[in-house]
């Protein structure tokens, strides 16, 4: 990143002032994402979740090839891009990453209290993000398809809804502050408008994805508690019905938008 | 053992474009942890891409590239089939060689 | 799984079988959406789980944008009559402070994340959603343009009686913005501690000081 910093630094120096500047700064930066698409590092953590995948581990060292994503066991071509869904076994909503989490417990016996507390970007997180990469990058292209067929499904959505909108915290954010209106952006950065279908591979659409800015691989997970970090909103905790709810709304409403998952953020 | 680098290569028309990806986190050495701590130095040093044994690319990096490095670069030569390797080194003496097929 | 999630997830099935008849009607998915809430959520660090609570303002405005409509306008009035009563004005009648200062404090976002602590000085956060000063670029446009703020509505002497009225509405909307918009999207910086009176007065100077980059 700090050669490619150079370089866009560069072709930002050459522009002049006003709109011409901002033009010249925008180009910039697609011309700096362009570059780096080719050679997604995210590539890395997919050949590391396939591993992960097939690998026999955990106390009952077994591999995750019979997990169950919702399209039957060990299938998982597709599975992405109907997640998150109902699942009669847990009789929960569950997105990717909390029903890897009841694959690792019941097949390999991990805790899954205990994967829940680790930090992101640590010990089984990581497993999780690169396991979550490789099988978003195995719908890459395909629809987003989530189910709205039970009721719990049907009750996620509206919650998540009602989520989407609740104003809190010291600076009376809600996720729409940000993702509520169209063409809006906070500063350089471009938001989509997650109340309706923002258009393939955006938003929903494009996590997990790899960070350029920190060199990280996020997952959903991680990005909506970054999301109400910023919010200045207490922590949602990791896997919670708030998180998953969200998903089946943001997920819905993107039913019909193409992914691009693993995708590539600032 | 480092994590293996994904290596692509594709020829047309007599030049073989190679694109490798090296998953390495490439510190610098002069970075700070939360702490204050300075990260220790650990980055590829040196690069060598050879196409049947023969030596088509030499790279001396330093600190300054960024984790996880992309590398593409061409060559003359090569066929369907036949095998261009890859080995970075770094300050720490690690080392990784990992190879592809040109396709 | 984990026992909280059991617990609320029986509850929502629960409410979900006894409320419905078909098509989840009956349902009373504002006060699941409250469950979840409060199971949810945790502490942390500087960041508490009652900042959730919504003041009464704050509920009318997420139950309309759940329901897609604009508050009905009496409502509207309460609130921001209610608004309007909270606005503190500086204690030693000066409004301006140094728009230098002021261009810092819209460049800052940070503070009152759980990412931040208690000696954090906080920012104001206004470049993210405005457009302020012509030589930043990086503007956010979730907010209007800020650019020419005291120029375009005539205020060449932020201390002359003229400017009396735009001074103390730019002051007001700044402490409590729902005091000129019940929903307004712009947080309740004095009302809600975001920024102390030293800082909003640097921020008034940025904006209304005709020698501040803004009015040039």
């Amino acid at each position: 990143m700090k050669t490619r910093l150079v370089i866009s630094a560069v072709l930002m120096a050459a522009a002049t002032t006003g709109a011409q500047a901002q033009d010249a700064a925008a180009a910039g930066i697609a011309k700096f994402r362009e570059m780096l698409a080719d050679g997604n590092p995210a590539e890395l953590f997919e050949m590391k979740g396939e591993e992960l995948w097939k690998q026999k581990r955990g106390p009952k060292n077994a591999s995750l090839e019979q997990c169950d994503l919702g399209l039957g066991p060990g299938v998982v071509q597709g599975a992405f891009v109907q997640l998150p869904r109902y699942f009669a076994d847990t009789k929960r909503v569950q997105d990717l990453e909390t029903r890897l989490v009841t694959c690792m417990e019941t097949l390999q016996g991990f805790n899954a209290e205990e994967i829940a507390r680790t930090p992101f970007l640590k010990g089984e997180k990581e497993t999780l993000a690169a396991l979550a990469t490789w099988i978003g990058g195995l719908s890459k292209d395909m629809r987003f398809a989530v189910p709205q067929k039970h009721e719990a499904e049907k009750t996620m959505y509206e919650v998540g809804k009602r989520l989407f909108f609740a104003r809190g915290g010291s600076h009376d954010f809600s996720c729409a502050s940000c993702h509520g209106a169209d063409n809006t952006r906070i500063r350089l950065q471009d938001l989509p408008n997650l109340t309706k279908n923002p258009g393939d591979g955006v938003g929903f659409a494009a996590w997990p994805a790899y960070r350029i800015s920190n060199s990280q691989m996020w997952t959903m997970q991680h990005r909506l508690n970054d999301c109400y970090r910023q919010q200045r909103f207490p922590e949602p905790k990791w896997g919670s019905d708030a998180t998953i709810a969200l998903s089946v709304y943001m997920g819905v409403n993107a039913n019909g938008a193409a992914s691009i998952v693993p995708a590539l953020k600032r | 053992m480092a994590d293996p680098m994904r290596i692509r290569a594709n020829n047309k028309d007599g030049v073989t474009e190679v694109r490798v990806l090296m998953s390495h986190p490439m510190e610098s050495g002069v970075r700070k942890d939360a702490s204050g701590a300075l990260v220790p130095a650990k980055y590829i040093t040196d690069l060598d891409a050879t196409h049947n044994g023969k030596t088509v690319l030499k790279a001396m990096f330093s600190g300054a590239v960024s984790q996880n490095p992309f590398l593409s670069f061409k060559f003359k030569g090569g066929a369907k089939g036949e095998k261009v390797a890859v080995k970075w080194v770094d300050n720490k003496g690690e080392s990784r060689t990992d190879e592809a097929t040109i396709a | 799984m984990n026992k909280t999630y059991m617990t609320v997830w029986a509850s929502m099935a629960l409410a979900a079988v006894a409320g419905c008849s078909t098509g989840g009607s009956g349902v009373d998915y504002d006060k699941l959406a409250a469950d979840v809430t409060k199971a949810s959520f945790q502490d942390k660090n500087i960041v508490k789980v009652s900042a959730l609570t919504q003041d009464e303002n704050m509920a009318a405005c997420s139950a309309a944008n759940v329901a897609g409509k604009p508050l009905d306008e009496a409502q509207a009035k309460a609130i921001e009559a209610a608004a309007l009563k909270t606005i503190r004005f500086p204690a030693d009648g000066k409004f301006l402070g140094d728009w230098k200062e002021g261009e810092k404090i819209a460049q800052s976002g940070r503070g009152m994340t759980w990412s931040d602590d208690a000696k954090t000085v906080n920012g104001g956060n206004c470049y993210n959603c405005h457009q302020i000063d012509k030589k930043e670029i990086s503007y956010g446009t979730i907010g209007p343009s800020l650019y020419n703020y005291g120029k375009l509505r005539g205020v060449t002497d932020p201390n002359a009686e003229a400017a009396k009225a735009m001074v103390e509405y730019t002051w007001g909307k700044l402490w409590n913005s729902q005091a000129y918009n019940a929903c307004s999207m712009m947080p309740r910086a004095g009302h809600k501690g975001v920024m102390n009176e030293q800082q909003l007065k640097h921020i008034m100077a940025l904006l209304l000081d005709p020698k501040s980059p803004v009015n040039q």
